[in-house]
């Protein structure tokens, strides 16, 4: 069970309804408010999502396994998504990916067992001038080199 | 020549502020519109500099602003298309990134010629930084009476909404972008109805892209002559050129619509990284089809690539050298479409899963001596089957890589 909304979080999303010349129309960033709060949307928070956008639970669910940034199970502290599209691997996405598999000991779409990182593989974050790259929580980092993952690494598994 | 326009301010510390802009001359062209044009003279302006839609289409803009009714009750909406997720593609977020002031000018204008009032900027969700920064300058242009009611005392009022995707590439399609935008599942809609006459809550839309927009302040400054002179007949102003893959210095670069590609890869990407050599080219983003290292002549615009069998789409250009087996290039580029497929028809659906698990067994080894001619059979029921023109998309570098380099592939 999730606790419900807090008065302030309620507020928020009020202000990103009124923004919209229909309430379903804020359902992405509403979701996507909720789970920067939260940590992921769970489905109580469903329930309640769909009350403020004036929607059914299940169009909720719908919508929001549709889209792949949307969790529905809590994530690691720090989320580290690595691009493996062509460009990024004309310069050794795939290399980096199994660097990080390797020191991580985890396969993409898993957390480690201390639940700091939660490991993704994606296609394509935009940034392909500066492949490989990967992205940790919503900060990009690109020109990757082991070296370099090695730091990112020892930095977000520090307690 | 310098032939930035642009981005002749990207040396400078991002983003550009709104200060700096203002002091470069910034909403001058909104300004001038607002004051001393009608909405129907700035879109004969857009149309005679034939500015061509810079998302992968190339449509001409002005065009596509003429196909919303000119009467009518009710609202119309402009949505601006940031979900740039095209592979090869990071040209908006430079735009973004650098001037968010420059988009926003193009949206008074857009929205002026086509009497909009309501804008929203559809940012692809990973762009999370940028969507801030987009926000911040949104109220910074507000707080000065260039965006919400009355903008520059002239009567003309427009809000501008941020909204971010969620990890969809099939978004940056513009109906998809729509079913987003009001909550849905980004699953593209059936045409016609266009979105000018039934598109966002079923109203009359404008879509354009980020880059598209940012050429219009130009555009209206300067006239519709001098936008085409900076590119060629038909096909105006110049293009953002981003270059990734194998070369010694990615990056973005400005230059005149139907730049050669050799040059933009040889003079302004640095060459190929030491060593290597190029074995292919990828003009357009990931959808347009595979150039062979003697196609590289061609002039980047929509006309010469489409009459080289290939796109100018995005100008996302992936430079492939010869380290690279194409196996391996046709395993990401499967990969990609598999993933991104929404689902909706059952030809791309079906067809990308099944040309993705052919592939996936010529990568373990596993050789059938028909798998070329089944990926060829299978794309081919995928082209012109399918609501938008993702499965198009989807099948056109399987069928280049083939054509192209069949002999290598059936190694």
């Amino acid at each position: 069970m999730t606790a419900p909304f807090t008065e302030d979080l309620r507020g928020r999303i009020a202000d990103i309804v009124a923004r919209y010349p229909e309430r379903r129309a804020a359902l992405l960033p509403v979701l996507h408010l909720v789970q920067k709060e939260r940590g992921f949307i769970g489905p109580e928070d469903e329930i309640a999502v769909a009350r403020v956008c004036g929607l059914r639970p299940v169009e909720v669910r719908e919508a929001l396994t549709f889209y792949t940034m949307f969790r529905r199970r809590p994530a690691g502290r720090h989320v580290l998504q690595v691009c493996t599209n062509l460009s990024c691997t004309l310069r050794g996405g795939e290399r980096i990916l199994d660097h990080i598999r390797m020191t991580l000991g985890i396969e993409p779409g898993r957390t480690t067992p201390d639940g700091r990182i939660t490991l993704v593989e994606v296609e394509c974050l935009g940034a392909c001038d500066h492949g490989p790259c990967l992205m940790i929580d919503d900060v990009l980092h690109g020109e990757l080199t082991g070296d370099k993952v090695e730091a990112l690494l020892r930095e977000i598994s520090r307690p | 020549m310098s032939e930035k326009n642009l981005t002749r301010f990207f040396a400078t510390a991002a983003p550009r502020a709104l200060e700096d802009y203002l002091r470069t001359g910034g909403y001058e062209a909104a300004r001038k519109a607002l004051s001393s044009m009608t909405p129907a003279a700035v879109m004969e302006e857009v149309k005679g500099a034939n500015l061509r839609g810079r998302g992968g289409a190339g449509f001409p803009a002005g065009v596509k602003w003429g196909f919303v009714p000119k009467s009518g009750e009710g609202p119309r909406y402009l949505c601006v298309n940031a979900d740039e997720g095209e592979p090869g593609t990071f040209k908006d977020r430079y735009l973004l990134a650098h001037d968010p002031h420059l988009l926003l000018e193009g949206i008074i204008l857009a929205g002026y010629a086509v009497g909009i009032r309501r804008a929203f900027v559809y940012i692809r969700g990973e762009y999370e930084e940028l969507a801030r920064r987009l926000e911040e300058a949104v109220s910074e242009a507000a707080s000065r009476g260039l965006l919400g009611e009355n903008i520059l005392g002239s009567g003309y009022s427009l809000s501008v909404c941020v909204h971010r995707g969620a990890g969809a590439y099939i978004c940056g399609e513009e109906t998809a972008l729509l079913e987003s935008l009001e909550g849905f599942r980004g699953q593209p809609r059936l045409k016609p109805p266009f979105p000018a006459a039934v598109g966002l809550f079923g109203k009359p839309t404008v879509i354009n892209n980020v880059e598209t927009l940012t050429n219009l302040p130009g555009i209206v400054l300067h006239g519709a002559e001098w936008f085409l002179g900076l590119g060629k007949l038909g096909d105006g102003g110049t293009r953002l050129y981003g270059v990734s893959g194998s070369v010694v210095r990615p990056g973005v670069y400005e230059l005149r619509v139907g730049a050669r590609l050799r040059d933009i890869i040889f003079t302004h990407a640095g060459g190929m990284l030491p060593g290597r050599i190029l074995k292919a080219v990828i003009p357009g983003g990931m959808s347009s089809t595979i150039l062979g290292p003697d196609e590289i002549d061609v002039a980047m615009d929509c006309e010469s690539l489409a009459a080289a069998g290939s796109m100018m789409g995005s100008a996302g250009i992936i430079v492939i050298d010869d380290s690279v087996p194409m196996l391996t290039v046709l395993d990401r580029i499967t990969k990609f479409y598999a993933h991104e497929s929404c689902g909706q028809c059952t030809p791309c659906r079906v067809g990308t899963s099944w040309i993705r698990k052919v592939v996936q067994r010529m990568m373990s080894g596993e050789r059938r001596p028909d798998d070329l001619d089944t990926l060829v059979r299978l794309a081919g029921m995928m082209k012109g089957r399918t609501f938008c023109p993702f499965g198009d998309a989807a099948a056109g570098p399987v069928l280049g890589l083939i054509e192209k380099f069949r002999s290598e592939l059936e190694g």
